[in-house]
């Protein structure tokens, strides 16, 4: 298939969705179809796609969503946490299942495709359309979402949980949410953005998320991605931070057959500081791809990045953590590791951290390592009566507990603990002791 | 209980052990003392199992069964708990796990269900307040940023609740300040009973004046070369190694 005959095949399954809402938004739409029809799915000559192929994709069809009702779907696999709950069944927003409560002043929380003027202001300024094939096909047809809006010193104590939730369907529905957050001076607030589902879902997940902070603002953002290992989950983070704000990654990959999350972290403002955390396990065949970019443009700006792999079976990780620090960006500080843990020899990992620098006053480190569990640590656990295996499990699960434990939200954290260890091997037979 | 008949053991073609002979009956708290390099590690490794140990001749039974063909965990589940010089840190494995998974292999092991969570949580808090530890201290990875003090305290802790039949303590004593050595050693007493036996390995007199043993032996060059009751290790305050060696060689 050509790309041409691809995109409008793929063009003509969203088509309804182009021409929804507003004019201002229909001619935005417009000119992202018209950049989709032009980059097409990346291929793996973009350096940026070396690792990842997605021709197989190009090959599916999808149709838009049909209003679902998965209520109980939704509560099967809700995190239970005490939040501002927004519910997407298949990325339309189910009012329904969703608990709004009573926001604090200057804070607006509001479904995306009922408010689309709302947007106005927001759509589009962190994340640009041509970033790739796939943010571009996200603003041509993006279905609902969400807009989070914090008014200067607007602190949200409560977390804002956007569920996500696969159904399976017929014929795999292209999912395409739209999440934006506009923190204002010193606002502060959490985000989960949860994604699970039917264990049959084999859809395609389409995410594209824009953080805006101004000066001061403090956003940490959860995103927990469990999908069915049919599922294929493509998102792109993008964050633009003024002066001393502070962004808060805690980026956890469990599920999909192909997933791929891009963060793009523009440090603009002096003082910025933004933390990575990553945690990918595979299983069976999956293919995790994680790419993060920081850009420091600004002096006294600081980045850390600590992603960790666990790859089993025949499962693919790809980690590509890239800082640069542009000219005149003194007194900067960037940090990234990214470690592997491989349990099976058919497990792969390409990991390349890099850093590109030029400016001259700066402090940098970056490694990334592939290692075994520590024998030491293996032998004491044995010798007190503790089998070889569910030693190893321990270990491994401890691996990504280094991760794990710097998630603050207690029932996230318990959680997500619980989910790895769940799809840890079962040999290691854990699943009693979590 | 256990039963050490003229073992010699190699580390890298060089013998440590040189035809080493110890009987521990049910009961006795025995105190293995010896001059830097008689081989004390290196007799605490090889009942522990530790790689890189070569067993050139003799034999160590434990209740009768060959030791050195179980593997570590079975030489655990079997009873044989061995107490670390330097208890590692395993970060990210947190203590509550550790316990669980050691207590329900050894209750497999001896054909019982796995511990009621309410059951265990009270074994756990028991031993604990006895140890003078926090509970907070569950959910803390093992060992991980303790002082040298909380670390042995920890070693004993995990003893109490998996209740050996017999305890091989490696230093126990070693950097340990006065008021933590009398809570390790109350924990140690506490563990006293007639059908479980405690070996000491230490380098310390101190250590006996708060458990007191019933013997003593000195370790010299690979062997025992004397052993006595509790005023041995008096004497051997006062007055050294030397003498003892001296003595031996004659």
């Amino acid at each position: 298939m050509s790309l041409a005959e691809f995109t409008d095949q793929w063009l003509s399954a969203v088509t309804p969705q182009i021409s929804e809402g507003p004019g201002w938004l229909t001619d935005l739409r417009q000119g992202a179809v018209e950049q989709f029809a032009v980059l097409g799915l990346p291929h793996a000559r973009l350096e940026n796609w070396k690792y990842t192929d997605v021709k197989a994709l190009a090959k599916r069809s999808f149709t838009l969503p049909k209003a679902a009702d998965a209520e109980a779907l939704a509560n099967e696999k809700s995190l239970g946490l005490n939040a501002i709950r927004l519910v997407f069944v298949d990325g339309v927003f189910s009012e329904s299942a969703s608990t709004l409560g009573n926001l604090p002043a200057g804070v607006q929380v509001l479904p995306l495709a009922k408010n689309a003027n709302a947007a106005k202001p927001v759509l589009g300024q962190v994340a640009a359309a041509n970033f790739s094939g796939f943010t571009a096909l996200n603003l041509a047809a993006f279905q609902d979402g969400v807009l989070i809006d914090l008014a200067a010193n607007a602190v949200l104590e409560q977390p804002v949980y956007l569920q996500f939730v696969a159904t399976e369907q017929e014929n795999p529905v292209l999912v395409q949410p739209r999440i934006l957050i506009k923190a204002g001076t010193h606002a502060q607030a959490t985000i989960v953005e949860h994604y699970a589902g039917s264990e049959e879902s084999a859809n395609l997940t389409n995410v594209v998320t824009e953080v805006d902070l101004a000066d001061g603002a403090n956003i940490t953002h959860y995103k927990l991605q469990q999908e069915s290992t049919k599922q294929y989950h493509i998102a792109s983070l993008h964050v633009e931070q003024k002066r001393d704000s502070r962004f808060t990654s805690h980026n956890v990959c469990l599920g999909g057959k192909l997933a791929r999350q891009d963060i793009q972290v523009e440090l603009s403002g002096e003082g910025a500081e933004v933390n990575l955390n990553g945690l990918y396990l595979g299983n069976g065949r999956q293919h995790l791809d994680n790419h993060t970019l920081v850009n420091h443009n600004a002096p006294h700006t600081n980045s850390n990045e600590d992603y960790k792999g666990i790859l089993n079976d025949r499962s693919r990780g790809v980690f590509n953590g890239r800082a640069v620090v542009h000219k005149d960006a003194q007194k900067i500080e960037a940090h990234q590791s990214n470690a592997n843990l491989l349990l099976s020899d058919k497990a792969e990992i390409d990991t390349k951290p890099e850093l590109e620098i030029y400016a001259d006053d700066v402090k940098c480190s970056h490694g990334s390592t592939t290692g075994q569990l520590d024998e030491n640590a293996l032998f004491a656990l044995r010798s007190r009566g503790i089998g070889e295996e569910m030693a190893r499990g321990l270990l491994t699960l401890a691996f990504a507990n280094e991760v794990i434990d710097r998630i603050e939200i207690s029932a996230v954290h318990d959680r997500i603990e619980e989910a790895v260890a769940g799809r840890l091997p079962e040999k290691f037979n854990l699943k009693g002791l979590v | 209980m256990l039963e050490v008949k003229d073992l010699r053991v190699s580390v890298e073609d060089k013998e440590i052990l040189k035809g080493l002979t110890l009987t521990i009956n049910p009961g006795e708290v025995h105190a293995i003392m010896g001059p830097n390099g008689a081989g004390k590690s290196t007799l605490s490794a090889v009942i522990a199992g530790r790689d890189g140990y070569e067993v050139t001749g003799g034999s160590i039974t434990f209740e009768g069964e060959d030791l050195l063909e179980m593997e570590i965990e079975e030489r655990a589940r079997a009873g044989m708990l061995l107490g670390f010089q330097y208890p590692v840190e395993i970060p990210g494995v947190k203590n509550v796990y550790l316990l669980k998974a050691a207590l329900n292999a050894k209750r497999e092991h001896l054909g019982l269900p796995e511990i009621e969570a309410p059951e265990f949580m009270k074994l756990v808090r028991e031993k604990l307040q006895f140890m003078k530890m926090d509970n907070s201290f569950l959910h803390r990875s093992v060992n991980e940023g303790f002082s040298g003090g909380e670390k042995k305290r920890n070693e004993i802790l995990q003893m109490l609740i998996l209740e050996p039949k017999l305890a091989l303590l490696d230093e126990i004593d070693s950097g340990l300040d006065i008021d933590a050595l009398k809570i390790v050693s109350e924990g140690v007493n506490s563990l006293r009973d007639a059908g479980r036996s405690i070996v000491m390995v230490t380098h310390y007199q101190r250590l006996l004046d708060y458990i007191v043993p019933d013997h003593i032996h000195v370790l010299s060059d690979g062997k025992i070369i004397k052993s006595g009751d509790k005023s041995l290790a008096l004497e051997l305050e006062k007055r050294g190694y030397d003498w003892v060696i001296e003595e031996a060689a004659q």
